[in-house]
């Protein structure tokens, strides 16, 4: 197994609606990538990108369209796909490539244009459900979602207020973004009395629907030692797929991510992550999704991740800073370019680039993941200095 | 680094329909055949699963989300490769490669029966502002066909030929349900849906799924007597604007096919190569892509289906297995779909004439619009 | 990335959207799909449009899956035999939803419910609606029973069964 580094990070503004097209914007952040790892596009052996469903960008084989514009014209290109936790997948699938000898640079690229779907990029989300036995019903992606929070509540009785200060955290995090889209200052009452769109979940507990792209540059130990004195190691990599048949698990605990972190965690030898892990990107589109993914991570122990965010744990200066970069509900959530901005996002923080979000505690190891389907997968990636 | 095998196969479908199993049902019993085959326990003996597919072709959006449960991969390592099932078996060997894990299923599937607006779907897949006003799959294939036609001085006989001896090959496979015994003339009298394009040169789609079963050799040796060795992978892209690609060659071919070569040491790819499956969409896809892989030239490509030198029996089968035109179209599963005939004929399963045989090429293009392709050496 | 002061991105506002500042290219499609149900699926289908729920044992694990599979994922193995449960269960989660799948607000909310059916295995879930009930008075473990359409409108359709109401009140 050959060692992998990241080398370069870029992205473009996280907006509801860019003017660039989706070719145009997977260039503009492998071009900051490259720009950053002091590469050009003929050093890339092999290119891969992750988008998520085509039905956003009215596309079909949209991996095939953003070819260009992703830097993969005659070279080796490759999509992966696992749905929202795509983000967090493609450096994994980009990882495999290098560690396995068949590439040394690969350019990573994370690319999503919800807003070209009409009425709304909601309505994509209808296509997901089963088409016999859920679609006929009227399903939306937040019914499954608001039926996941109110289970979570129920089994661990946790608070709307406990889980509003995920939102708070998070969107004051991403003041200090320059890609943020939600950036504000908010308190928990402004969640609570936001409007319901599908009660437990109202507006401020959701992340918006989000153009833009995010990009990385990974290279083999060799390469990346003659171009940087600075590398981040990815040590770690898991990901992990549920049955489909989402009504017939407890939604009160994501088993799939504990197998899934359970996964990077034995390759980084990592046998206690509460303590190991420094910081963690974890996945927010929901602000009760980021307590529910601690607790699948085993950051925290099952129902205890609402106190740790209670007492300031997971803030930027305490002990275990979660989302740093201020997550998809403050930075924003264009699907499976928010995944890649927390891959990004740990890349800076590792090296100290994180300007104002960087965290107080010095790191040393950091964690991005991602998760998607029908509540489903969980793709995680560790990364060291 | 561990050398790779392909430890299993299986396949089920592959039929203009298959109304009697859903797609969940049709990969549970492809995969039920090719862990049976592999002698494993997929809920305990496989590390990774990859499925190809795409979203469109399925009708379901995030397909991904409805495939671990009938592949035993319910809470394992499953993901969706966006591509071509070759390219998720490259995908595969990497991971087995890299030490990541040491047996990987990869699946692809086709169930384009269900889906009523095929040419709508298709046409999704041009380029929204410049190209999708105007082409569609027939219009950008036969705006390709004339050009190659032209650089190489081909009359409408020479793809021609190549449908017939594919339809005929297929007659000796029992999996390929487009075979048929059919003259050059009647491919000729087919009616033009897009000159030079004709209805015959225009693979049907069918139904199907493909299950291969990798393994790394350590574990190869353990569990079968036969491994079919994976020694050479590459895949490539060429520029997705139809009207800048160089129409007389197959790039991504080229491309994918040195990679491949320059894997395995394969020096003079018109001597190694006891038979070939390519992509043999319209027929002159067949020739297009035997140029690339550098097996024959731009010279005397005419001349080796004039003469049948890619017949069954002739020096070089090319697609004993019926190809495309045998087996018909299962979109993604397509490379996957070969890969499975490839290792059936490699063990002796295939065409009496090509017992043992030792060594095979796999080449896969995703189809209209794209110029995007991946090749495979296989080894016993 | 910090010393980089504004990223790459155009952003266009609602206004300029509405007004067609700038340049757009529509185009409207109607995909038609029919996906085969398959064996498990029909079967369960046909019991809806007969009144009742029907699930599928697998003999080794002896969990009854509903709604029914040809083959049990975690045995691995085809399933074995029909099984009837009931058109009771109780509430495993539910949720009160304000909007349609395009993102519009409905004009009356809507109570949706992962539904544990009796008889099937613990923690069989079935996703349905809600009626004749208020959505303050909707609980966790709240029993609740299938409310089905009359005979004759049944097509063989997961509408069939019209939502569960409350068996208590």
């Amino acid at each position: 197994m050959r060692r992998v580094a990241v080398v370069g990070a870029g992205m473009t503004l996280f907006r509801h609606r860019m003017l660039e097209t989706g070719k145009e914007m997977a260039f503009e952040a492998s071009r900051m990538a490259l720009d950053q790892a002091g590469l050009d596009i003929k050093d890339v052996d092999s290119v891969v990108l992750g988008s998520a469903p085509d039905a956003f960008d009215g596309v079909h084989m949209k991996g095939e369209y953003l070819l260009d514009g992703a830097g993969g014209t005659r070279k080796p290109y490759t999509r992966v796909f696992v749905g929202g936790g795509t983000g967090v997948f493609v450096p994994i699938a980009a990882w495999w490539q290098v560690a396995s000898g068949v590439a040394d640079i690969v350019l990573v690229v994370g690319e999503e244009k919800m807003s070209p779907l009409l009425p709304h990029p909601q309505y994509a989300f209808w296509s997901i459900f089963d088409p016999i036995l859920e679609r006929p019903l009227g399903v939306t992606l937040l019914w499954i979602f608001s039926l996941e929070m109110r289970r979570y509540m129920h089994v661990y009785n946790v608070s709307e207020e406990d889980i509003a200060l995920v939102a708070v955290k998070n969107k004051r995090n991403a003041l200090d973004h320059p890609a943020a889209q939600l950036a504000a200052n908010i308190t928990v009452d402004d969640v609570l009395k936001s409007e319901p769109i599908c009660w437990p979940v109202k507006r401020l507990d959701v992340s918006p629907t989000s153009d833009g792209a995010a990009a990385v540059v990974l290279a083999s130990e060799d390469v990346a030692r003659r171009i940087t004195d600075d590398p981040v190691w990815i040590t770690g990599v898991g990901w992990n797929v549920d049955s489909t048949y989402w009504t017939n698990r407890d939604l009160c605990y994501p088993e799939y991510l504990e197998k899934a972190a359970n996964m990077a965690y034995r390759m980084a030898h990592i046998s206690d992550p509460k303590k190991e892990i420094d910081f963690a990107e974890v996945y927010d589109p929901f602000d009760y999704k980021e307590l529910h993914h601690m607790e699948g991570l085993q950051l925290a122990r099952r129902g205890e991740a609402p106190k740790l965010t209670r007492e300031g744990v997971t803030q930027r200066d305490g002990d275990l800073p979660i989302n740093p970069s201020g997550g998809l509900l403050g930075v924003g959530n264009p699907i499976a370019a928010a995944g890649m901005m927390k891959i990004a996002e740990v890349f800076w923080q590792l090296r100290g680039e994180a300007g104002k979000r960087q965290v107080k505690k010095p790191v040393r190891r950091g964690l991005a993941q991602a998760w998607g389907d029908l509540m489903q997968v969980g793709t995680v990636v560790i990364m060291e200095r | 680094m561990t050398k790779v095998a392909i430890i299993g196969v299986g396949y089920s479908g592959y039929a203009p329909l298959t109304p009697h199993m859903s797609f969940k049902e049709m990969m549970f019993e492809a995969s039920k055949r090719a862990y049976t085959d592999a002698g494993i326990n997929p809920r305990t003996d496989v590390g990774s699963f990859i499925c190809c597919e795409e979203d469109l072709w399925e009708g379901i959006s995030i397909t991904d989300e409805y495939v671990p449960d009938q592949l035993g991969g319910a809470q394992r390592a499953v993901c969706t490769v966006s591509d071509d099932g070759l390219v998720g078996l490259i995908n595969g060997y990497m991971q087995i490669k890299s030490g990541l894990t040491d047996v990987v299923v990869v699946e692809s599937h086709s169930k384009l029966s269900n889906v009523l607006s095929q040419g709508d779907v298709t046409r999704m897949s041009f380029e929204p502002y410049y190209e999708r006003p105007f082409l569609t799959a027939e219009t950008a294939v036969a705006l390709e066909m004339r050009r190659y036609m032209f650089e190489r001085e081909l009359d409408d006989d020479i793809p021609a030929m190549v449908v017939a001896k594919n339809k005929k090959n297929g007659l000796g496979n029992p999996r390929a349900p487009y075979s048929a015994i059919l003259s050059m003339d009647e491919v000729l009298s087919s009616p033009m849906v897009c000159e030079p394009l004709r209805k015959a040169h225009i693979p049907e789609p069918a139904d199907g799924c493909s299950v291969t079963v990798l393994a790394s050799e350590e574990k190869a040796r353990i569990l079968v007597d036969q491994p079919v060795w994976i020694r050479g992978v590459g895949w490539f892209s060429d520029t997705p604007w139809v009207s800048q690609r160089d129409f007389s060659k197959a790039v991504y071919a080229e491309g994918s096919s040195k990679m491949a070569y320059k894997m395995a040491g394969v020096n003079t790819p018109a001597k190694h190569f006891d038979f070939i499956e390519v992509d043999d969409s319209y027929g002159y896809k067949e020739l297009q892509h035997l140029e690339a892989l550098g097996v024959y030239t731009k010279e005397n490509i005419k001349r080796a289906v004039e003469v049948g030198e890619t017949d069954l029996r002739g020096p070089l089968p090319v697609n004993p297995s019926g190809g495309k035109i045998s087996l018909g179209d299962m979109v993604e599963a397509n490379g996957l779909v070969r890969v499975v005939e490839a290792v059936l004929t490699l063990r002796g399963q295939g065409p009496r004439s090509l017992r043992g045989a030792k060594h095979a090429l796999v080449q896969s293009w995703r189809g209209p619009p794209t110029a995007s392709g991946s090749t495979v050496i296989l080894e016993v | 990335m910090e010393s980089k002061k504004t990223l790459p991105g155009t952003p266009i506002t609602g206004a300029e959207w509405e007004n067609e500042v700038y340049s757009f290219r529509k185009h409207s499609v109607q995909l038609r799909y029919a996906w085969d149900a398959g064996s498990a699926v029909s079967g369960f289908l046909e019991g809806l449009k007969e009144g009742r729920i029907l699930g599928r044992r697998c003999n080794r694990c002896m969990r009854v899956l509903v709604p029914p599979r040809a083959f049990c994922e975690r045995c691995f193995r085809s399933t074995d035999e029909w099984v009837e449960v009931k058109d009771t269960g109780k509430i495993n989660t539910y949720s009160v939803s304000y909007v349609n799948n395009d993102a519009s607000r409905r004009d009356k909310p809507l109570i949706v419910a992962v539904i544990e059916i009796d008889g099937a295995s613990p923690g069989m879930g079935f996703l349905h609606v809600l009626g004749e009930v208020e959505p303050s008075k909707v609980h966790v473990d709240m029993k609740v029973k299938a409310v089905w359409k009359p005979r004759d409108e049944r097509v063989g359709a997961i509408t069939d069964i019209k939502y569960f109401k409350p068996l208590e009140v």
